[in-house]
């Protein structure tokens, strides 16, 4: 469609700084007269505090203070933007290994954290819920007694698809969120069936380890409080940290630098208000980084036991799927009642479901508590319903690829009722898979090669902004309230403002996540940017170019109708031209002034329908593995980016891998292991991430481009698609090279070994 | 009762630089902190990840598990010494932009020294010896082709240079 600047492999301008050393991130950032912080955490899972002395601590050198719940009890010091549950400083009880209790603030790092020592926290011990099923036994011991208000975010309804039992609790259990959905006659249809197949799988308990921890400078001052983080939604974090301390919203700043990783880890609320807290208190500045031991007790991912059953005629048609799942969400839920309710939206997969019933638990226990995690639902919920389709397909004596090719919908297809139809032709992805794979199959002992798809409501609530400053020079700055975290939207949004303004890619400037100085965007999650953040601006382009036309026509003394857009330009009906910066000079005079457009996107025309776009995931792996040992090597990795239009054809390829491996790491390596009341590898020694030396020996990274997106040229979002079907697709192929089922992930060599030689 | 405190110089990129140090100031902190070079990253602080990899007197050592006072009086090079006198970028830096070896960019300058330092003791890497060079340093963002192919072109553009 003659597209210049979009399209192509375009160099990130971010790269220079990052190879420098030169790129700020958060943890660079200091405040002048900044004093730091570090957290006393409880030690225990589940207690009463019965006493907090902090004599001691504040007789130390170099410590400021030491604030503990008491000092914050006027606040509302609880956060969290479904259930606000979640407590700044444990006031009375604790609720997991790892809780903060108080906050030191020092001089120095050093003299914080010697005094962290020093405070003397008494306790009484409360029995504990360690995992789901303790959680949920009767008269289990409750994480939380209180119900706690909603907060009022109406999205999240929009978000889940829920048809019943959404919100209020009736009696109090450990139940943070249940949700149900279903649809048509499930046990007539599996009294029908030919043949039932019924498994159960354990997702692991991951942390998503970005290697910036989690950290923050926060300034309160006169009434206004300025924050630094490594927040992926600064917006949201910017509303908890206004409720908290009952400020408007204009009197909070959060800004977001470079993010040294995020993968949904970093979104919503973490450290920013201990920072905060801490400096409200202290009246400085206050610098709080976590360890990676920290960051781990901050925020993992939802482990999950789904329990999957499907009905299927005698030719493979899907009769009617059942799914049951409990998710350990750990002491607070933050955003896990939406994992789980994107899990029961994601598990049964894009295929005609005549008859469903699906059925979610997010459940408090008393470990780490959980959140967003990319793919967010959709691994979990795949392991389950990609498993149990490879098992039935072996049961039917049918090919996995020839099952998915029985029950896959078609493009239009609705998978939920009431939503938007499937906008990509999955059955063409997964013949690309499938001839990859099989090209390269090896004919050698103990390979097999597995495959899977999921299709994720992906791009979450469509509320989006943005802002374009044309200069007098004609350069163009373009501002974002979502945020770099190393996925390229610096460098494709740049692209798509000089593609609409027919500029220079080297004079745009992206300005991204500052609440006081770019627009409003809701979140950066759900592989949304592309998309909304993609549209808003091409509206704000497009308002930009309006008004360049109506200056030019009084320059040109024409109708506004008459002036035409031509690149970086406009021109007269008598052919005259002047480039941007000249209608700007010209019409404020006086060489000086700017010109500024504004896009503004909501659930309205082509973002009407929710969700605003499919986000397919399309993965093949092959793998061979050592029957002494027990280790699996990846033979094979296979993508498919469904992406409609690839703004950046070597983003998505980066995007694409970086997901694989991430699920390559949780379908081989990654687990985090409750000992008792704490972690046994709250650290990157013992949690194992992939390395350079797992690398697949083959690598394919397809782009599938159809244009079928309601984004900018036809795009869609890519980032998660293709870590969300990798641990169903590991898991098959084991079962494959091994002739026996596995139920649950990492598939460890010890693991594997004892799949083979189990009796 | 007051900590000990030592002064530590070292010659930082060509830079004599000196600070005033507790024992147990970390080399990290300290080019960080204390010397405000923050081009070096801390990532795990277990000496795993190798985002904190600087060159003592021309070796990768991790900086998060060396206190600064133990190598008072080294030359030390870090990924702002990787930058050519120029300002231009040096060949590891440049094979990284021109092989997209980076998304996130926090594990960078660690991959920048180390493969600085591989390529001194190796300048003709094969594909297999390239993954094997930086098998010590984490990546979370992406995946590690680019980075690896980062390698051979930081060879490449090495050979380029010491032909010419």
């Amino acid at each position: 469609m003659g597209e210049n600047v979009v399209g192509q492999s375009v160099r990130r301008p971010d790269l220079v700084e990052k190879v420098t050393g030169a790129a700020e991130y958060c943890v660079d950032v200091t405040m002048p007269g900044m004093a730091h912080a570090k957290v006393v955490r409880s030690d225990r899972a589940h207690a009463r505090i019965t006493g907090i002395d902090v004599a001691e601590a504040l007789a130390a050198p170099g410590v400021v203070a030491v604030v503990t719940a008491a000092d914050i009890a006027s606040l509302h010091a609880r956060f969290g933007h479904i259930i606000t549950d979640h407590w700044i400083l444990a006031p009375d009880k604790v609720r997991y290994y790892g809780e903060p209790v108080a906050v030191v603030v020092a001089e120095t790092v050093a003299a914080a954290a010697d005094a962290v020592e020093l405070v003397r926290v008494s306790y009484e011990d409360l029995p504990a819920v360690m995992d789901a099923e303790a959680a949920l036994a009767d008269g289990a011991p409750l994480v939380h007694e209180q119900a706690y208000e909603a907060t009022g975010d109406e999205s999240f309804k929009n978000l889940s698809h829920v048809d019943e039992g959404d919100g209020a609790q009736q009696v109090p259990s450990n139940v943070a969120h249940e949700v149900t959905i279903g649809w048509g006659e499930v046990d007539a249809a599996f009294a029908d069936s030919a043949v039932v197949v019924e498994n159960t799988v354990h997702f692991p308990m991951l942390y998503a380890y970005a290697m910036e921890p989690y950290n923050a400078v926060a300034s309160y001052a006169e009434g206004a409080l300025s924050v630094v983080s490594t927040a992926q939604h600064p917006y949201m974090v910017r509303d908890d940290l206004a409720r908290v301390f009952d400020l408007p919203l204009s009197r909070v700043r959060v800004t977001s630098p470079y993010l040294g990783g995020g993968y949904g880890s970093k979104s919503y609320t973490k450290v920013e208000p201990l920072a905060s807290v801490a400096s409200w208190v202290t009246g400085r500045p206050v610098k709080l980084t976590l360890t990676v031991e920290e960051a781990i007790y901050t925020t993992r991912v939802d482990s999950a036991k789904i329990w999957v059953k499907s009905g299927f005629a005698a030719d493979g048609t899907i009769l009617a799927r059942e799914f049951d799942v409990v998710m350990d969400s750990g002491a607070y839920a933050d955003n896990s009642p939406l994992v789980m309710a994107k899990t029961v939206n994601r598990c049964f997969g894009p295929y005609r479901v005549p008859n469903l019933r699906v059925r979610g638990l997010s459940v408090y226990t008393n470990t780490s508590p959980a959140s967003s995690y990319r793919g967010f639902g959709a691994p979990q919920g795949a392991l389950a319903g990609e498993t149990n389709l490879d098992r039935a397909a072996e049961q039917l004596g049918i090919s996995g690829a020839d099952i998915r090719r029985r029950n896959l919908v078609r493009k239009g297809e609705e998978i939920l009722p009431g939503k938007r139809g499937i906008d990509a032709d999955i059955p063409a992805d997964l013949e690309m898979v499938v001839e990859s794979l099989e090209r390269d199959r090896k004919d050698v002992p103990y390979y097999g090669i597995g495959f899977g798809c999921t299709a994720s409501d992906a791009g979450a609530y469509p509320i989006s902004t943005a802002q374009v400053r044309i200069q007098i020079d004609g350069s163009v700055l373009v501002l974002s309230g979502s945020t770099e975290m190393g996925q390229g939207s610096r460098s494709l949004l740049a692209q798509v403002a000089a593609e609409e303004l027919g500029v220079d890619l080297a004079v745009v400037k992206v300005v991204q996540s500052d609440t006081s100085v770019t627009p409003y965007e809701r979140t950066t999650g759900a592989s949304r940017t592309s998309t909304l953040v993609g549209l808003a601006l091409q509206r704000a382009c497009a308002d930009a170019r309006s008004r360049m036309r109506d200056m030019a026509a009084e320059l040109f003394e024409c109708a506004p109708g008459e002036v035409r857009d031509r690149p970086g330009a406009v021109a007269a009906p008598d052919g005259r031209e002047l480039d941007f910066g000249s209608v700007v000079r010209q019409w404020f005079g006086g060489s000086a002034g700017e010109v500024t457009g504004v896009g503004l996107l909501r659930r309205d025309g082509a973002t009407q329908k929710m969700p605003p776009f499919w986000e397919v995931g399309m993965v093949g792996v092959a793998v061979e593995i050592d029957p002494e040992t027990g280790v699996v090597a990846v033979d094979q990795l296979v993508t498919v980016a469904d992406v409609g239009f690839a703004i950046n054809p070597r983003a998505v390829e980066g995007q694409d891998l970086g997901a694989a491996t991430q699920g390559l790491g949780m379908a081989l390596h990654e687990e985090l292991v409750y000992d008792g009341p704490q972690l046994a590898n709250a650290n990157v020694v013992d949690y194992r991430v992939p390395r350079t030396t797992d690398l697949p020996r083959k690598i394919d990274l397809m782009i599938a481009e159809r244009r079928d997106g309601v984004g900018p040229y036809g795009a869609k979002g890519a980032g998660e698609g293709t870590l969300n079907p990798i641990g169903g697709a590991v898991a098959a192929a084991v079962a494959r090279a091994v002739g026996r089922w596995p139920d649950r992930l990492p598939l460890t060599p010890e693991r594997v070994w004892r799949l083979m030689n189990r009796d | 009762m007051s900590e000990a405190m030592f002064e530590v110089t070292l010659l930082v990129n060509g830079v004599p630089r000196s600070a005033t140090v507790p024992a147990r100031r970390l080399l990290s902190d300290f080019l960080r902190h204390d010397l405000e070079l923050t081009g070096t990253h801390v990532g795990c602080e277990h000496g795993v990840c190798g985002a904190c990899t600087v060159l003592v007197d021309g070796r990768p050592i991790r900086s998060c598990l060396q206190f600064a006072v133990t190598v008072d009086g080294a030359e030390v090079t870090t990924v702002e010494g990787c930058t050519r006198p120029d300002g231009e970028l040096g060949h590891v830096q440049q094979a990284f932009r021109d092989c997209h070896g980076l998304q996130c960019g926090f594990c960078t300058p660690g991959f920048v020294t180390t493969i600085t330092a591989y390529l001194e003791e190796n300048p003709t890497p094969t594909q297999e010896q390239a993954r094997e060079a930086i098998a010590g340093n984490l990546c979370r963002c992406t995946g590690y082709q680019n980075i690896v192919a980062s390698v051979l072109r930081a060879a490449e553009l090495r050979a380029e240079e010491t032909q010419r």
